[in-house]
């Protein structure tokens, strides 16, 4: 299920303007891997790159490689919208389709790409992705209550349901505690923990701690000013990111003196 | 507007002029819709008696109160459910034109097209209906029966001019277009992009994803401004008088015969100059069941929109 990620040179545009330049990294399945550094550099276009949500701007454009299990994303007979069945996401502010009722949220997805899925299946499928995402036991008394109606975190964690729903490779998380009280954010990071055991999982995050707290490997990013591309300045395991960077800059960047 | 100071303290809310005048400005406004609105109904009630009252061979048309106004209570129903029909879903698909699939500069540009148009008085669109369009019909209509005449909709004969009942339907769809597209592509650009984006991220083609995040989100808007089109299709006067005039059947399915009942706003457009006395008060009278029919169609809209207002997306 969980597949590994290889990105080379990738520079990332929209329109005339270059966001991002000359990534090299390579993501290792069944774990959690952390992007962090100042807004503005990058990171989050970087993460939207790995399943071509970026598209949705006009303009942009990748060039550069980004390729999961052998199978380039960006090659010419691949569709996006095949790439985002395989790579889920979850965003900054959670966002549960409001029209919809809890359980027909976590169903979106599955009714997308399996046409035909029997009522008793789907309800499986709706429970078992609900307790993977550690929301089941507060929402089975009411599937049929809009998802709107949950608290941020539990809406975060349905989101994270809806996601995981579809059984995708590779789950991107684009800052996704940054909305949420401590509580809830603990019980995000509790669960991150547990689907790495089955999932990809890359996280974009402001919080250094939580980064130190759930991932393997670190990714820092970092712009020479504004109007610059963001480049990825140091890949490293997380413990080394954070005791002894390599870069400076880096070090700079987590003991809190800049950005 | 007048401009507010800032927020008084919590514990002894001061008095401020600005504030007073404001609230007392506001406070006026609303009571005054209120009182217009009650003046009107008490008119047109109070009008309207003594052709309630009236015995049946006294209304016009010898056949009683309930046989004058019913054909026109028919007619004013049929032909806006017919504008209704064609002009919801041809507004909402340029709407989702406009907004997701028109390349970013010819959206802005239509976009504005469309407010403008919006904002013509709907008889000029009306105008170019009767004139171009009606006559251009005919052949239309020829078809329909051949075809399709076992359908009680499209039975014979075929007007040779033109001036149905149908014809008002489709005039009235072409007047009502511009607002509904105008209010539909309004809410469509209101759907947030978080909403969007995780249409998208599920793997959601662009018409999945308007399937699952766009229309639900936009229908309570959709659904104000087609009541909006159908407040404007029950009220249209001019249009349906010119096309409808001289022709006063009773109550008929059949869209495409020259015998086609009348509308309440024609009605009484063709009718007022020429009534006295108790005539009047008929007119007033079905001025008076105008008036009920688009409140009960708004408290019905209302109804349909609030059913699910847990699910509306709105909090």
């Amino acid at each position: 299920m969980a597949k590994r990620i290889d990105v080379s040179d990738l520079d990332i545009y929209y329109g005339n303007f270059k966001a991002v330049e000359g990534v090299n990294l390579s993501i290792e399945p069944r774990s959690i891997t952390a992007l962090i550094g100042p807004s503005g550099c990058g990171k989050s276009t970087f993460l939207r790159a790995l399943n071509r949500m970026h598209e949705v701007i006009p303009g942009a454009r990748v060039e550069g490689k980004v390729v999961i299990e052998g199978q380039d994303l960006y090659g010419s007979d691949v569709d996006p919208v095949d790439v985002r069945r395989q790579i889920g996401m979850v965003f900054q502010r959670p966002n549960p389709f409001p029209t919809m009722s809890i359980y027909d949220n976590v169903a979106a997805g599955l009714r997308l790409n399996a046409k035909k899925t029997s009522k008793s299946d789907m309800d499986d499928l709706v429970e078992r992705s609900l307790k993977g995402a550690n929301l089941w036991n507060e929402v089975k008394d009411r599937l049929n209550r809009p998802g709107s109606g949950l608290s941020g975190g539990q809406q975060q964690r349905l989101c994270i349901a809806r996601a995981i729903a579809i059984q995708p490779e590779v789950l991107l998380m684009d800052e996704p505690c940054s909305a949420l009280d401590p509580i809830s954010t603990l019980a995000v990071e509790d669960l991150m923990m547990e689907l790495k055991e089955q999932f990809t999982i890359v996280i974009v995050t402001h919080n250094m701690q939580q980064a130190a707290r759930v991932s393997e490997t670190t990714g820092f990013f970092n712009l020479n000013g504004v109007g610059q591309p963001g480049r990825l300045i140091e890949y490293n395991p997380t413990e080394k990111i954070f005791s002894n960077p390599d870069e400076k800059a880096t070090e700079d960047y987590i003991s809190g003196r800049f950005g | 507007m007048t401009s507010t100071t800032s927020a008084p303290p919590a514990q002894q809310p001061k008095s401020r002029p600005g504030d007073r005048i404001f609230a007392g400005t506001a406070k006026g406004a609303g009571i005054l819709i209120l009182v217009i609105l009650a003046g009107v109904a008490l008119f047109l009630i109070s009008e309207s008696v003594p052709a309630l009252t009236a015995s049946p061979d006294e209304i016009p048309g010898d056949g009683g109160l309930a046989s004058y106004i019913g054909p026109l209570i028919f007619g004013t129903l049929l032909s806006a459910m017919i504008a209704l029909l064609v002009a919801t879903p041809l507004a909402v698909a340029i709407a989702l034109f406009i907004t997701f699939y028109a390349p970013r500069k010819l959206a802005a540009g239509l976009g504005y097209v469309v407010d403008l148009l919006a904002a013509i008085p709907s008889i000029v669109y009306g105008f170019w209906g009767i004139a171009w369009l009606a006559p251009r019909l005919v052949p239309f209509y020829r078809w329909l029966e051949e075809n399709l005449g076992f359908i009680p909709f499209f039975t014979g004969p075929v007007s040779s001019s033109g001036r149905t009942m149908l014809t008002i339907g489709l005039v009235l769809a072409v007047m009502i277009l511009p607002i509904v597209s105008a209010i539909s592509r309004e809410v469509f650009s209101q759907v947030p992009t978080l909403h969007t984006e995780a249409a998208l991220a599920l793997g959601a083609t662009r018409w999945e994803m308007i399937k699952m995040a766009v229309i639900p989100y936009g229908k309570s808007g959709i659904i104000g401004g087609s009541m909006l089109g159908l407040g404007r299709a029950l009220g249209e006067t001019m249009a349906v008088a010119i096309i409808l005039s001289g022709s006063a059947a009773g109550i008929t399915w059949a869209l495409i015969t020259s015998a086609n009942p009348q509308t309440i706003a024609a009605n009484i457009a063709l009718q007022f100059p020429e009534e006295t006395g108790l005539g009047v008060n008929t007119l007033i009278a079905s001025g008076l069941a105008l008036f009920v029919i688009t409140l009960l169609v708004n408290m019905l809209a209302r109804w349909v929109v609030s059913r699910r207002a847990d699910f509306s997306g709105a909090n």
